[in-house]
């Protein structure tokens, strides 16, 4: 029996030391996505073309990090992506209204 | 350790019980008696409010007591009465209706009650040196520049309650997310569990934006920010957005649970299942979902121009079709069935048509058109007590009636609570019907005085004789609890004929709640059972140890250093030595929490022996 | 349940993800999620204050005021120490105590120094811009703003000391699995947070 365990763990040891792999790929392209933020506006861009992409920059990077360093790609994450996601909707609306409905 | 059940202790260890609990039901009444009280207060302020208003021209109180009175009246009665009442009715209702032996985390269901409990004590505080009074919604500038400390006090009673809130809101819902017995599906529960879960939600996303406004509101006031002074390029319409991105869910936070409180007691006494469950289950779904994208529908005179009022006003209007579904399926539940007119099922009856009503000016309020003539007059007072009173008021009277026996094991006197009903009943129609008329004719809220001449005279003394009939039927419902509690009958474990699991357990439950943890089998499961002639639940599990939490004195002391906090932050403007008071509170807030999360708390467990012994008591 | 929960976990007899193997950690699990979501909107009324006064009142408009080379390393830092915060979380799932410990630390580190200078950045405005939490709404905003994420990092780092000083001694167990993934979420939570930070204060504020 502890045979087993001890065997399903080293499994799971296997499995963790992929997914550090992972953990590192992303590490490295949320450090390139934050570079090519900075980039585009230290290379001053026409701020049409630059405020989207930063921050599609930010909503990807941030997306990196919900996924894999907060594990929400893993099985068990239904429940607090759903209430996460109204979250944002709500985040949404609330900035959607100060930026238009505030008089100046 | 073993089961330390003292049964008759003395005053001190029943107050130290209460103040160290973690258990829900106790929790629930303590929700109740401190929000009976303040609702007791925040009546009183609105009978001065009426007596000042019976006559024109009345120089009863001062124009600025008045201010105080109308400010303290409305943020009493919603954040300190009509809140703890939702949370007694969820604390004693929702862990039993699922099966569960307590909530997901008793100590900061203790927590939360006792952020609560001090938030509004030292909102009440304020009236020794004066009380808020720039109306419970703090539109700024007024609330920004409104001199004393008295709406120091309402930002920082009302961020204290609000945390505590919050918290309460985050229990419930992991509690109904995973702690429901074995069968108990989503769609198995009881429409009350349901709308308490919906509720929580709107918690959860609610009130943080009422978290940040306040925060924004301290620092204007107290340490020279400048978010709302146009004269520092601040914007005072900011906070109207956030107030009513908070304001307008709290409506539903409200009444949401009243719905599903009278979906369970319409169905009992109608000896009927709820009529379109599911339908009703998806209407309270989308009314959660619908009451965030309305909050600007109270700012249509703000200046918003013309397509935000427009979207906002049809937003609005749309709720109106989830509603409707709500009181169509409650009739058509009624409808054939077998009806027992209980004191409870009395205030139900009487709902349905009252809230209608308010509902129906809701609707024309909605018409952002119509709203510029409708806007800060009595019409949109008498609107939204039609909504708050004739729905949460009605459904905590229904709901104390129907879970009394739970609570205390022993139920209200019938013929009393009929008596209390109807002068309330009739005398909520007289106060606030004829306000819609005072509002059409152009009475503005708020206003402190009118004038002989105006044609206002009739209409403001019936609704102050209204008043009246409504205190004499709050008075007998006190006297119905103080009697019921001195020669009250015992209730049985199930005394309506009930459905729901909460009626599977005595009445008053033990601190376990479920001996053995019932296995449900389908919608109404009580019901299942007595149609099947088992008349009590099949057991899910094996009778076992019972692993229960510790109580605890910590989260007293959270509160209470926060509530020092709050208080050294009133008064630091003054003299700055109050901060080290500021501090000093801070210091037993974070200490209490560094003791709680470096001592383990690992709750105890009830023997088996034990629960056997104890089980000649159940049943 | 309750005295099994604090036997020190050893690699190949205990379960995989001791966070969630007790309904306590289950429990703590999502309601700290559904906790974040509050967050989310607490953070966004927050923002949604600061667009709309950004500017308002002020001499130093923000694109004077914002000087790009600090806020980039401080990015960095709190990238990295999100990284290092996997790193504790993976060693935890392999039940390697020690190692956690040491990964934490470092996260401790990297958000003590940003931390400091986010400090020595606020100085700065104060000092050369007399742009203060006083002197107009936008400073007020963005004090507020970026002063609650400071905040949170230095909860955050309380929280984190406070569960490794007290399992220093006792290693990983059932009780504190839970505590310290739910800590590590928290530390996430405030890098998100500050990706939206520099993009929308420092980097939008830039662009203008």
């Amino acid at each position: 029996m502890a045979n087993k365990t001890s065997e399903s763990f080293e499994f799971a040891k296997k499995k963790n030391k992929e997914e550090m792999k992972h953990h590192l790929i992303t590490f490295a392209s949320m450090i390139v996505f934050t570079l090519i933020a900075f980039g585009m506006v230290i290379g001053d861009f026409h701020r049409l073309f630059t405020i989207p992409v930063i921050i599609l920059m930010a909503v990807v990077q941030v997306a990196f990090q919900l996924y894999y360093f907060m594990h929400m790609s893993h099985k068990g994450h239904g429940l607090p992506a759903l209430m996460l996601y109204s979250g944002v909707g709500v985040a949404f609306l609330t900035i959607l209204a100060m930026q238009t409905i505030v008089w100046w | 350790m073993s089961t330390a059940t003292a049964q008759k202790q003395g005053f001190g260890a029943t107050l130290w019980d209460y103040l160290t609990t973690v258990d829900h039901k106790k929790i629930a009444i303590l929700y109740l008696v401190s929000g009976g009280i303040f609702f007791l207060a925040g009546g009183l302020e609105a009978l001065l409010i009426r007596i000042q208003l019976m006559v024109p021209d009345n120089n009863f109180v001062s124009s600025g007591m008045y201010n105080q009175l109308i400010t303290m009246h409305g943020t009493t009665m919603i954040f300190l009465a009509a809140m703890p009442f939702i949370f007694a009715l969820m604390n004693i209702a929702v862990p039993l209706q699922i099966g569960a032996r307590d909530v997901a985390f008793p100590f900061l269901n203790s927590l939360g009650f006792w952020l609560f409990f001090f938030g509004g004590v030292l909102l009440n505080l304020s009236w020794f040196t004066g009380a808020p009074d720039a109306g419970w919604t703090a539109y700024a500038p007024l609330s920004t520049t409104s001199p004393g400390h008295g709406m120091d006090f309402y930002v920082l009673g009302l961020q204290i309650s609000g945390a505590g809130t919050l918290i309460g809101g985050i229990n419930f819902l992991v509690t109904i997310i995973n702690m429901r017995a074995p069968g108990m599906t989503y769609m198995r529960m009881p429409l009350f569990t349901w709308t308490a879960l919906v509720t929580s939600v709107l918690i959860l996303f609610a009130f943080p934006a009422l978290t940040v406004g306040l925060f924004l509101m301290m620092f204007d006031r107290l340490f020279g920010a400048g978010f709302f002074d146009p004269t520092m390029g601040g914007n005072h319409v900011i906070w109207e957005h956030l107030f009513w991105i908070f304001g307008h869910p709290e409506v539903y936070i409200l009444v949401l649970p009243i719905f599903g409180l009278f979906s369970d007691i319409i169905s009992t006494f109608s000896k009927k299942r709820l009529f379109g469950y599911s339908a009703m289950v998806f209407a309270t779904v989308l009314i959660g979902f619908l009451g965030f994208m309305v909050w600007a529908h109270h700012m249509f005179t703000t200046g918003l121009g013309p397509i935000a009022n427009s979207i906002f006003a049809i937003a609005t209007m749309a709720i109106a079709v989830p509603t409707g579904i709500k009181i169509f399926n409650w009739l058509f539940t009624m409808w054939g069935g077998v009806i027992r007119m209980t004191a409870a099922m009395l205030w139900t009856v009487a709902f349905i048509p009252s809230f209608t009503l308010g509902g129906f000016t809701g609707v024309m309020l909605a018409a952002a058109a119509a709203d510029f003539q409708y806007h800060d007059t009595y019409f949109v007072v008498a609107h939204f007590h039609y909504v708050i009173v004739g729905g949460v008021v009605f459904g905590v009277f229904a709901g104390l009636h129907y879970w009394w026996p739970k609570m205390f094991g022993k139920i209200l006197d019938e013929k009393l609570g009929k008596l209390a009903f109807w002068p309330f009943f009739i005398g909520f129609h007289l106060t606030f019907f004829i306000q819609h008329f005072l509002g059409l004719m152009g009475m503005p809220r708020r206003y402190w005085v009118f004038h002989s001449g105006d044609g206002l005279d009739l209409g403001n003394l019936i609704s102050t004789i209204g008043a009246f009939f409504m205190t004499l039927g709050t008075l007998i419902f006190l006297y119905n609890v103080i009697i019921t509690s001195i020669k009250g009958e015992k209730a049985s474990a199930d005394p309506w004929d009930a459905r729901t699991l909460e009626w599977s357990i005595p009445s008053p439950p033990p601190f376990y709640n479920f001996k053995q943890t019932p296995l449900v089998r389908g919608l109404d499961p009580l019901w299942v059972e007595k149609r099947q002639g088992n008349g009590k639940m099949t057991p899910a599990e094996p009778l076992g140890d019972i692993h229960m939490p510790n109580n605890s004195f910590i989260p007293f002391m959270i509160s209470l250093g926060s509530f020092v906090m709050g208080y050294g932050l009133i008064y630091q403007v003054d003299d700055s030595r109050w901060l080290f008071v500021a501090i000093a509170g801070l210091l037993i807030t974070l200490g209490s929490m560094f003791v709680r999360s470096v001592k383990d708390d690992l709750g105890y467990h009830i023997h088996k022996e034990d629960l056997e012994e104890k089980g000649a008591g159940s049943e | 349940m309750s005295d099994e929960q604090l036997q020190t976990l050893k690699p190949g007899q205990s379960p995989h993800e001791p966070e969630k193997a007790t309904l306590e950690g289950k429990n703590k699990f999502l309601g700290f999620w559904f906790f974040l979501g509050g967050e989310t909107v607490l953070f966004a009324s927050l923002f949604g204050t600061y667009l709309a006064l950004k500017d308002k009142g002020a001499e130093t408009k923000a694109q004077e005021l914002f000087g790009l080379e600090l806020v980039f390393i401080m990015t960095i830092i709190l990238l990295t120490s999100s990284l290092t915060s996997v790193y504790a979380i993976y060693h935890m799932k392999n039940l390697d105590f020690k190692k956690m410990q040491l990964w934490l630390g470092i996260t401790v580190l990297l958000g003590a120094s940003f931390l400091g200078l986010e400090i020595y950045e606020f100085q700065h405005y104060v000092h050369e811009y007399h742009h203060t939490f006083t002197s107009s709404a936008f400073g007020s905003a963005f004090y507020t703003l970026v002063g609650f994420h400071g905040g949170h990092v230095l909860f955050g780092l309380l929280w984190i000391v406070t569960l490794m000083v007290r399992n220093a001694k006792r290693g990983l167990n059932l009780y504190n699995a839970p505590k310290y993934y739910v800590a590590s979420l928290y530390w996430h939570f405030i890098d998100v947070v500050w990706v939206f930070i520099f993009t929308v204060v420092y980097l939008m504020g830039k662009v203008g």
